[in-house]
């Protein structure tokens, strides 16, 4: 039972200046699940790459069954039989089930049929559901995980490591999940799963390491621990985890969603009728899984989502006209008067330009302004250089690329920039998305704070607890329809979770 | 190494440590980067110097002489010299705002001989008929509707399909070429040549004027002029600013209101009027003719030109000073020492391999592994501690 | 109108061979990602590498009837696959070890190679102390053009199907292989993993580095060949400077017009050498005219560009990570 699978000794690793593992000692049992806790940022995702062979460490050892063994690639990896399952899934979009899962196999003859046989075989005895010739493309993301686990057991992987696997699953998902996790386990299997979630760490695993900021910090039995134990492990001091929620005051409707629709490219229906109302002065959570049509109803509002049908009002709160803000792009609805800000989930790729220096950044926003032909850096720079100095960013200058600032950093001057327009909307997706615990805090307070000026906060979280502590309405929708609207001083987690879920067939209760 | 392979010898057949990793750097001081090119073009030039030893027997330094000899060696060399910067210098100003919205426009040498092509059509019908001043108006707007023209087909497509631009600009050369090759025949003159031949010879209608006796000053002043302009509205333009967003992140471009389709248009049909622009000047300033090659190649090694200074117009005059220089070097050497022409090319191309290769260095810095060696310092390096290791 | 079929095909297809070489191998270098526009430059090197091996073996010679047929053709054959082989290394080397732009590698690669072929082409020309500019290496031609046995006996089938060289028979079994090859083995599998998602391809253990390295050297070999044979039988050993032209571009144009496919290929590529041709077979068309049908290859290729970018299915689309490096440490 105690038998050392995996052991790790004063693993380092640094990318340029930035330490991510700093002298790593960990140990992995045969037949056990070993939760590796830790909030974002702290190394978790680089010390797994590393027995993985995606990185290869500085400095340290890795030890196998007890003798030291070098990994310099995946493939010397799954020679010590270790599978990794990756949170951004590793899977070519063209091929199918089966030719993702034999891919990289040398040896036995190829055979695609045979190959089949053998991976209904593995889905059987764990319990899967799986297509072997759909192609990846036309996936949900949750049957991708599965290809991905199975890929892992078809080579003879006896250890398996996965990263974040419930970030993009529902809770009725995770905990089919876990059951075929705990199988595995019984099996003789050992498995690491990378987590943040404290209450995924408790109900699966046998053992908890815990990482803070690239250092080890200890490994404890779970049934030893609870919550308030590993929060301080995995934070460092003692931090409350309360979010002051005020009561919303004066409130106004500010933006009104009626009946609106979708379709992708693919010209699949990604939003079916969805209505909602914005207020002034409240934060209206949207819950649902990831790919629902989170992205798409943020997208629509700001302009760069083109719609089948409904329409979007915003209410203007000088005169309460209103104005439709359906097919406007993003410079139309400006030019209306539209106080609108987004934050979109996508930082750098959408909300900022990472070879761009902050001043350049603060000027997405505002280069048009003017009708001379050529840019003002003025303003930009006054604006980054009180963003750097209010929101505590730290940065060489304002002239550095945002890409070299840490993820806290780069969140921290979008926000700002999005708020330094004086919004009467604001939109944020996933705004905390790879922060630590700190610098998520500063977020939270941040909408906080527009909620109390009167701005109408519409926050897109995946973390319900979050969800429910932070909003004062959740909005959840499933597969592109609102399936309720639920208070957020009386939401329960798992009713929630269900509304999520469950097929649409009782209609939307209001 | 040699001890931490007796180490693993005995550790089963546990594979070898790596000798060195690669590393991404996070960024290097713009002295760091230039001296790490300047070395690799160094280099170049030794291989270079002991590559033409090797086929002319003539020693290393006397043939770098013979280099300087050729592009600098009189002045009528000198102002080809500068004439061929200018031509070379103005084809890579064209092509560098596309490449910084990242759209490969490697069509350029099509949109030069359209734009050529449209210039010498006004020379042949207008030329005699209209006033100089609407001559040369007619001209020069022609060219540059010309190439812009051919420019913007491809940024059509891509902005309306995502066709490849790559493949669609290239393609769109060897439509151009054979245009102009349809013309040549159609205009030929005298009869039964197959050529052109000099555009009103006599009249000297359309040709650009001589300026303080230089026949190609004009052309200079005219690129000169181009590229300051371009470095202004690159760098300090609102369109400018709009094509190095879009060119880093269409999604942040969309974001932020800018109508991506109509950037990326609007930059190729740029593009391609600055490729009329040197269709133009090759025609009306210094052929006074038109042939399939016109021009000469320029659109591909434009795009050499542009990449290497790394899309800034400044130092575009010094990356086609190199290159034109390696260029007439090589050729006068290959005269002197009866080789054939395409000698240049070759060494053109060593030149390149080299500057293309050093950029690795620029981007990423090799990490030898010494873990294992340190590891066993501090264990004395005796085998009882590498086997005590081993045990644990 | 039947007899004049009957000679335009053969026509078309001995134009239209080099271009299967090098879409061929165009087209296993782009499966691993690695976009080579030194294709033209590669072409070059591999026709004059043949010549400079032919050119030896044939000063070697006491006299011109010692020629061994089986030398005659496997030292040209492999002399030109070292050239090329080794330009395969260059461009290996500068992007995937040094992950280079592979837009401009591939265009100095182009550069270097058409220089390296015209100035080795006129070296050689100087060396015979010939009059006219070019080599004629006719000796070993004759072994190269040699066709099957019964060409000329079976009337218009023998002519279509019987009546070339052995490397035209080379070219369609090579581009059958590869089509083979990347669709129904373990290995195109994973040149394809390579191609389209190399972080993919490398967690699954397979060698990114090596395999496009491997694929870009074979690329580049046949491609070479295509080179080799357009002296060798299309020229009848005739090497001239620029004489091998544009072909190179066709080449990648020919990758897009097939789609990836190596077998629609072989179609492909007598399409492609008889819509270059055409024009000698449409009756009163002036010189100039001609010109512009010489323009109908690159025409129809950009039709088909743009119809499957509208069509916008997934099947049809480049390889995902065409023309990008790969960094396993990429953060």
């Amino acid at each position: 039972m105690s038998e050392a699978a995996i052991e790790l000794r004063g693993i380092t690793k640094t990318f340029g200046s930035v330490i991510a593992n700093k002298d790593v000692n960990l140990t992995v049992r045969r037949g056990e699940i070993l939760a590796i806790l830790g909030e974002n940022g702290s190394g978790k995702t680089t010390l797994m790459n590393m027995i993985s062979g995606i990185y290869y460490p500085d400095e340290g050892q890795i030890l196998i069954d007890g003798s030291e063994v070098v990994i310099r690639s995946p493939k010397d990896a799954y020679k010590y039989k270790i599978g990794m399952i990756h949170q951004h899934f590793k899977l070519v979009d063209v091929f199918t089930a089966t030719q993702n899962i034999i891919l990289g196999i040398n040896g036995d003859k190829y055979n695609v049929k045979t190959a089949s046989e053998e991976i209904k075989k593995i889905s059987d005895k764990y319990g899967f559901i799986i297509e072997p010739e759909k192609k990846i493309y036309n996936m949900s993301v949750s049957e991708k995980q599965t290809v991905e686990i199975i890929k892992a057991l078809y080579r003879g992987a006896d250890i398996l490591i996965l990263d974040e696997p419930t970030a993009v699953l529902t809770p009725q998902e995770t905990d089919k999940l876990f059951e075929v996790l705990r199988r595995m386990r019984e099996d003789g299997k050992s498995i690491i799963i990378i987590t943040h979630k404290l209450h995924e760490v408790l109900s699966i695993s046998d053992r908890v390491s815990v990482l803070r900021k690239g250092e080890y910090i200890a490994t404890v039995n779970t049934a030893e621990t609870d919550e308030t134990a590993l929060t301080e492990m995995m934070v460092g001091k003692k931090v409350s985890l309360n979010i002051e929620r005020k009561d919303p005051e004066n409130t106004a409707d500010r933006l009104i969603v009626k009946n609106i629709s979708c379709k992708n490219a693919e010209g699949r229906t990604v939003l079916d009728n969805v209505s909602f109302t914005a207020k002034s002065g409240e934060i209206l959570g949207v819950a649902g899984i990831a790919g629902s049509g989170q992205r798409e109803i943020l997208e629509a509002v700001a302009g760069l989502q083109h719609l089948e049908s409904g329409e979007i009002l915003y209410v203007n709160p000088k005169n309460d006209e209103t104005v439709n803000l359906r097919d406007k792009t993003p410079t139309q609805i400006r030019d209306l008067g539209v106080r609108l800000s987004f934050v979109p989930e996508d930082r750098l790729g959408m909300g900022l330009v990472g070879n761009m220096d902050i001043i350049d950044n603060m000027m997405l926003r505002s280069y048009k302004k003017g009708h001379s032909a050529f840019l003002d850096r003025k303003q930009p720079k006054n604006l980054a250089e009180n963003i750097i100095k209010s929101l505590e960013v730290v940065t060489p200058g304002a002239t550095t690329p945002v890409r070299r600032l840490s993820g806290g950093n780069v969140q921290k001057v979008l926000v700002g920039r999005e708020i330094a327009s004086n919004p009467k909307v604001l939109m944020a997706a996933y705004p905390v998305r790879g922060l630590d615990i700190n610098s998520s805090y500063i977020i939270y307070n941040l909408l906080s704070k527009q909620k109390e000026n009167g701005v109408a906060v519409i926050f897109v979280g995946e973390d319900l607890d979050v969800l429910i502590e932070l909003c004062d309405r959740i909005m959840v929708i499933n597969s592109g329809r609102v399936s309720g609207i639920v208070d957020g001083r009386s939401a329960d987690k798992n009713e929630i979770g269900l509304m999520m879920t469950k097929t649409q067939e009782k209609g939307r209760e209001q | 190494m040699a001890k931490a392979n007796t180490a693993s010898a005995k550790t089963a057949k546990a594979p070898r440590e790596p000798l060195f990793h690669i590393v991404k750097r996070s960024s290097l001081p713009f002295y760091k980067s230039w001296l790490i090119r300047i070395i690799a073009i160094a280099i170049a030039l030794v291989v270079c110097g002991i590559l033409t030893f090797i086929l002319t027997g003539e020693n290393p330094i006397s043939v770098y002489g013979t280099m300087i000899e050729g592009a600098f060696g009189t002045e009528r060399k000198i102002w080809t010299l500068l004439q061929d910067i200018a031509m070379l210098l103005c084809v890579s100003l064209a092509v560098t705002p596309a490449f910084k919205m990242r759209f490969w426009n490697i069509g350029a040498e099509g949109q030069v001989l359209v734009g050529g092509l449209a210039c010498a059509a006004c020379m042949l019908w207008l030329g005699n008929v209209l006033p100089t001043a609407v001559l040369f108006i007619v001209m020069i707007i022609a060219s540059m509707a010309a190439g812009a023209i051919w420019a913007v087909i491809p940024a059509i497509f891509k902005a309306q399909w995502n066709t490849n631009e790559t493949l669609f600009t290239l393609m769109m050369n060897y439509v151009g070429i054979q245009i102009v090759s349809y013309f040549a025949m159609a205009w030929e003159s005298p009869k039964g040549s197959g050529k052109i031949g000099i555009i009103n010879q006599s009249s000297q209608a359309g040709w650009l004027p001589t300026i303080g006796g230089q026949k190609y000053l004009l052309n200079i002043i005219i690129v000169l002029a181009i590229t300051i302009i371009m470095y202004i509205y690159l760098k300090y333009s609102k369109h400018g600013y709009e094509i190095s967003v879009v060119g880093e992140s269409e999604n942040t471009a969309r974001y932020i209101g800018i109508n991506v389709k109509k950037v990326i248009i609007r930059t190729m049909l740029l593009s391609g009027a600055i490729c009329g622009i040197a269709g133009f000047l090759l025609v009306s300033g210094t052929n006074h003719t038109i042939s399939t090659s016109t021009a000469d190649n320029r659109g591909f090694t434009a795009i050499m030109v542009s990449w290497l200074a790394k899309f800034n117009p400044l130092v575009m005059i010094l990356t086609s000073f190199l290159l034109v220089f390696m260029d007439k070097g090589a050729s006068e050497i290959a005269t002197v020492y009866r080789i054939d022409q395409a000698f240049s090319d070759i060494i053109t191309g060593i030149l390149l391999f080299f500057i293309i290769g050093c950029e690795f260095f620029i981007n990423y810095k090799i990490v030898f592994n010494t873990k294992h060696k340190k590891a066993e310092i501090a264990a004395g390096a005796a085998d009882a501690a590498s086997s005590a290791k081993e045990a644990e | 109108m039947f007899s004049s079929i009957i000679s335009f095909i053969p026509r078309a297809v001995v134009q239209g061979i080099p271009l299967l070489f090098g879409s061929t191998g165009e087209m296993l270098t782009e499966k691993s990602g690695n976009l080579n526009l030194g294709i033209p430059g590669i072409m070059y090197v591999g026709g004059i590498s043949g010549v400079i091996g032919a050119f030896l073996y044939e000063e070697s010679l006491s006299s011109p009837d010692a020629i061994n047929g089986f030398l005659a053709i496997m030292i040209p054959l492999l002399s030109s696959a070292l050239g090329s082989l080794i330009m395969g290394l260059i461009y290996s080397f500068l992007t995937t070890t040094l992950r280079a732009n592979q837009n401009v590698t591939g265009l100095a690669m182009t550069t270097f190679g058409v220089g390296f072929g015209n100035f080795f082409g006129a070296s050689i020309v100087k060396l015979t102390g010939s009059d006219i500019p070019s080599v004629a290496l006719t000796n070993t031609s004759q072994f190269f053009k040699a066709s099957l046995p019964f060409a000329d006996d079976l009337g218009w089938f023998g002519k279509i199907f019987l009546s070339y060289g052995f490397m035209t028979y080379l070219a369609i079994v090579v581009a059958i292989a590869a089509a083979f090859f990347l669709k129904r083995t373990r290995g195109g599998l994973h040149l394809r993993a390579v191609g389209e998602n190399p972080a993919t391809a490398d967690a699954a253990g397979i060698s990114v580095e090596k395999s496009k390295y491997m694929a870009t050297c074979i690329g580049s070999i046949i491609a070479g060949l295509g080179g080799l044979y357009y002296v060798m039988d299309y020229a009848c050993g005739v090497w001239s400077n620029e004489g091998f032209g544009d072909r190179g571009w066709l080449a990648i144009a020919l990758v897009i017009f097939a789609l990836w496919n190596p077998d629609i290929g072989i179609f492909g590529s007598i399409i492609f050498g008889g819509l270059y041709i055409v024009y000698l077979f449409i009756p009163g068309l002036a010189l100039k005219t001609q010109e512009l049908f010489k323009m109908l290859p690159y025409l129809v290729t950009i039709v088909v560009l743009v119809i499957t970018s509208m069509r916008k299915k997934r099947e049809y689309q480049p390889p995902q990570s065409l023309g990008l490096a790969y960094f396993r440490e990429e953060r």
